[in-house]
Formats: C-alpha cells, sequence, structure tokens
C-alpha cells in the first residue's frame, strides 16, 4: 500500500443542499492510520462532508479523493466503512442478522459479524431484534456494521452519541487500536470533549473549516485553557476580521 | 457486469428479504390469509358457482397484484426513508441485485400466497378452470411480481409511508375500473378502450380470463404473459433508475 497517499484528500469542495450553500470551499487531508476529528454544532455540515466522502452527495465543485481513488468509486465500496448519524439498519431483524447481511454483501469473511458485534459491546444482545434495543445499543449495531471487512477507512458519524461515559471511553479505546492498526478514522462529534481523543482537529462552522490542527496546537495557538475556549476564540478572531 | 449485479449479493438480498418476512408475523399472515378470505366470501356472495367461476379466477389475478404493489412500496419506501438503501449504496451492492433481492423475495411469497388461495378455490369452493392450473400459477405469479415491480417504481414518488400507501389507489383502482373486469373492454368507450389497452393489469385479467376458459395454451395467453413480462421488466427499469447511489 502506498502509505504516502493521504487517506483523504479533500480541496475546493462546495455543496449545496436545498439551495443553500452547505460546505464552503473546504479542502483538507487526513494521514494514513490517524484519526481526524470533525467538530462542529450541529447544521454546521459535518454529515454531508461524510456523505462527500462516502460518494452518496452530489457536490457543486471540488475533489474529493479517498485512499488514491475518487470517493465513491467502484473500488473503495469494501475498502471504506460508513456509519450513519441516523442508524441505518433493519429494525425488524436481529442485531446478528443484520451483521450477516452487511458482511455478505460486502464479502467479509464469515466470522466477521460475530468479531464486530463482540467489538461494539453487543454480544449480549446478539439474537435481539433491532427495533427493541435501546438507543445507544442502536448506535453501537449501526457502527458496528461500518466495521464490518476491517475497511481501511472508517467514517463514523457521531458514533458516541447517546453513550454512558463507560461505553464512549470502551468505543474510544477501540478506535484507538484500529488506528493503531492502520485503519484511518473520520470521526464526527458535537461535544468538544472529544476533541481531545483525535489526533487531528476540523473545527466545522457554517459550512467552513475555523481551524485545522492537533488538539494541543490549538489551545496553544489561541493561548486557552481548553478546546471550548479555542473554539470561541477562533469565532471571535474571524468575526473580527472578515476575509 | 460485477457492479450492476452480483449473485451472491442478490442471493443474501433474498435472504434478508425474507428474513424480515419471517419476523413479521402479521404481515406473513395477512398476505396468505386475505386473498383466502376475499376469495371464500366471494364464492358466497356470488352463491352462484358460474359466476363465480367467470370472476373467481381474475380476482386470482388482482389479488397478489394489489398485494405486492402495497408490500413492495412501503418495504422500498422504508429502505430509501430509514438509510438503508443509502447505506447499501456505499458497498459493492448493484441496483440490480437490489431490485432482483426483492423481485426473488416476493416471487417466492406470491407462489405460497397464490399456491393456498388456488388449493382452497379448487377444492373446497370448486372453481371450475378449463385451463391447467400451471398456467394459472404462472399467471398469478406474474402478476404478483408486477404488482411488486410498480410498487417499487412508485415509491419513488413517495416521501411518507401514508403517501406510498396512498398510491395504492392512485396506481391500482383506474386499472381495475379498466381492466374488464367489472364491464368488459370490448364495451367501452373508443377512448377508454385506447386507456386500457396501455395498462398493464388489462393484461392480466385477459390472461387469466383465457386460463378459466380455454383447455390449452393459445396463443393469445402466450402474447398476454409477454405483455405482461414486458411490463415488469420496464416497471424495474425504471425502478432502477430511481435508485440514485448520489443524492442531494
Ligand atoms: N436533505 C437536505 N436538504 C436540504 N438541506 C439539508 C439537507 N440535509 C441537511 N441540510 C442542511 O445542511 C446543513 C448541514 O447539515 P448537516 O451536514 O447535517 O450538519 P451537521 O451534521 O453538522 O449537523 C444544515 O443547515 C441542514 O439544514
Ligand atoms: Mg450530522
Amino acid at each position: 500500500m502506498m502509505s504516502f497517499v493521504p487517506a483523504v484528500a479533500v480541496a475546493g469542495l462546495r455543496v449545496v443542499r436545498g439551495g443553500k450553500p452547505v460546505l464552503r470551499d473546504v479542502s483538507f487531508e487526513a494521514p494514513r492510520g490517524s484519526v481526524l476529528g470533525l467538530i462542529g454544532p450541529s447544521g454546521c455540515g459535518k454529515t454531508t462532508l461524510m456523505r462527500c466522502l462516502v460518494g452518496v452527495q452530489i457536490v457543486q465543485a471540488g475533489t474529493v479523493t479517498v485512499l488514491g481513488e475518487p470517493a465513491g468509486s467502484r473500488g473503495l465500496r469494501r475498502r471504506v466503512g460508513y456509519s450513519t448519524q441516523i442508524p441505518a439498519v433493519y429494525a425488524d431483524l436481529t442485531v446478528r442478522e443484520n451483521m450477516r447481511y452487511f458482511g455478505a454483501v460486502l464479502r467479509a469473511p464469515r466470522t466477521d459479524p460475530d468479531r464486530v458485534i463482540e467489538e461494539v459491546g453487543l454480544g449480549d444482545h446478539r439474537d435481539q431484534v433491532v427495533g427493541t434495543l435501546s438507543g445507544g445499543q442502536l448506535n453501537r449495531a449501526n457502527l458496528a456494521a461500518a466495521l464490518l471487512g476491517e475497511p481501511e477507512l472508517l467514517v463514523l458519524d457521531e458514533p458516541t452519541v447517546g453513550l454512558d461515559p463507560v461505553l464512549r471511553e470502551e468505543l474510544w479505546a477501540l478506535f484507538r487500536e484500529l488506528s493503531a492498526r492502520g485503519t484511518t478514522l473520520v470521526v464526527s462529534s458535537h461535544v468538544m470533549d472529544e476533541a481531545g481523543r483525535t489526533d487531528r482537529l476540523l473545527l466545522m462552522r457554517e459550512g467552513e473549516i475555523l481551524a485545522d490542527a492537533s488538539p494541543r496546537e490549538l489551545t496553544e495557538r489561541t493561548g486557552t485553557a481548553d478546546l471550548d475556549a479555542a473554539f470561541l476564540h477562533l469565532i471571535h478572531e474571524r468575526a473580527e476580521s472578515p476575509a | 457486469m460485477s457492479s450492476v449485479m452480483s449473485p451472491a449479493i442478490t442471493a443474501a438480498t433474498t435472504r434478508r428479504i425474507l428474513a424480515q418476512l419471517r419476523h413479521d408475523h402479521r404481515t406473513l399472515g395477512l398476505l396468505v390469509g386475505v386473498p383466502s378470505l376475499l376469495m371464500i366470501l366471494l364464492r358466497y356472495v356470488f352463491d352462484t358457482g358460474a359466476l363465480f367461476d367467470r370472476i373467481g379466477p381474475m380476482l386470482l389475478g388482482l389479488f397478489p397484484f394489489v398485494i405486492m404493489f402495497v408490500v413492495a412500496s412501503v418495504g422500498t419506501l422504508r429502505e430509501r426513508t430509514g438509510g438503508t438503501l443509502e447505506r447499501l449504496m456505499t458497498t459493492p451492492t448493484g441496483k440490480l441485485d437490489f431490485l432482483l433481492g426483492y423481485a426473488f423475495a416476493f416471487g417466492l411469497l406470491s407462489l405460497v400466497q397464490v399456491g393456498v388461495v388456488l388449493v382452497i378455490s379448487l377444492t373446497w369452493l370448486g372453481l371450475d378452470l378449463a385451463g391447467s392450473v400451471a398456467s394459472l400459477v404462472l399467471v398469478a405469479v406474474l402478476d404478483a411480481l408486477l404488482g411488486m415491480a410498480l410498487g417499487l417504481f412508485a415509491s419513488a414518488f413517495a416521501r411518507t409511508e401514508f403517501q406510498a400507501v396512498q398510491f395504492m389507489p392512485a396506481f391500482v383502482l383506474p386499472q381495475v375500473l379498466l381492466c374488464g373486469l367489472l364491464i368488459p373492454r370490448d364495451s367501452m368507450a373508443p377512448w377508454l378502450r385506447v386507456i386500457s389497452d396501455v395498462l398493464p393489469l388489462s393484461y392480466a385479467v385477459d390472461a387469466m380470463q383465457r386460463v378459466s376458459r380455454e383447455a390449452s395454451f393459445s396463443t393469445s395467453l402466450l402474447w398476454d404473459v409477454l405483455v405482461i413480462a414486458g411490463f415488469t421488466l420496464g416497471a424495474l427499469a425504471l425502478g432502477a433508475a430511481t435508485l440514485r447511489r448520489r443524492t442531494g
């Protein structure tokens, strides 16, 4: 694998949804094996950007290159895993039936359904119908489907929403482990306390990237104590010097 | 071809849809029970064997058509709005895998549905059939697939399940009025006749009438069958065109 090709390279990306600009000239890169955080308030365009990465969003301008190929290419469909913000699994099937189906579609190894169910901690619920899972369990079932086939890039849209701190800790441990094995992760969140766990942060606001740096760099550069304060600092800075 | 379809993915999709139905006992019960119940009612409402022999086979073609239309349109609408279709579009699943998965699953289901109604009709209800049972099953399953294909297509125009259910009367009832079930198509006003000529259900009902009256598999019946199959393939192609990998 050519590791010098970034896992994700986005340049000049513009997206219009419902007649309104949602992404305005977004550019960034993510090196292989890194954990990239996509942080910003609800409605700033995180989901839209992730849809661009997996190739299901119509874009107006710009290029999105994933693992060296244009996003959404046929060759990428087994190499990229996507877990949507709103869970996209079959409510009338059990957890295991869901994983078996998506696993078969991805030609993942036969042992993969059980592996991913364990990885997200749903072992006790594997034969439960998805429609009867709690919100947090449903989120994890949705996440598990993205892990099938060990994709090289994982695009996870708010994977830890609605989870208690213990589970959230476990999932972040899993993400770090995957990254250590060489998987690239793009993880979105609208809460700042998750941002500190990433290698790199994209702070987004109203379809623009306010900052692209490591959590440490951000607090240092803005001279603030935490990321929340850094985010506010950047917004004020931007307001004072309109481009 | 690999992107258009893969037998393994189509088979997995068929199994998944059947598994969903297996979990939904009530829907399964309604799918198999309602047509049978309606046939039994029909038999005793008419109360004369001759009338039942004339109308019964037509309804045997109509029920699977209507029911599969509703089930397929609501089922695929759920996939569109629930995000599962979008998830599948990020995987190697081809549009044809998705559509054929539904076609095989519902084809199998309609076989069971038609089988049960047919057994009840031929034994208990004493339906008199001139043609062969095989050709009746063939036509009925084709009608079911036609309903399914039209339902898949119609679901692209619905935003909610309420709308999808409303499409049933909108797509289906005009066809029922014009298909020759209520009034023979020959005695319709010419402009209505022309409309009924381009509606698929007219051929479905015509085929059923032939199976009930003609002992042999005539050329006219073959034509009906080909027209129904053509409409089904056309609707599937239109349905495929409404499945988009990229959306706004
Ligand atoms: N299907 C859609 N049609 C029109 N506008 C949309 C659609 N989906 C999202 N938007 C708009 O795009 C903007 C960004 O949305 P989204 O990417 O979901 O943000 P986030 O994930 O950061 O909350 C919002 O203003 C939202 O209202
Ligand atoms: Mg979002």
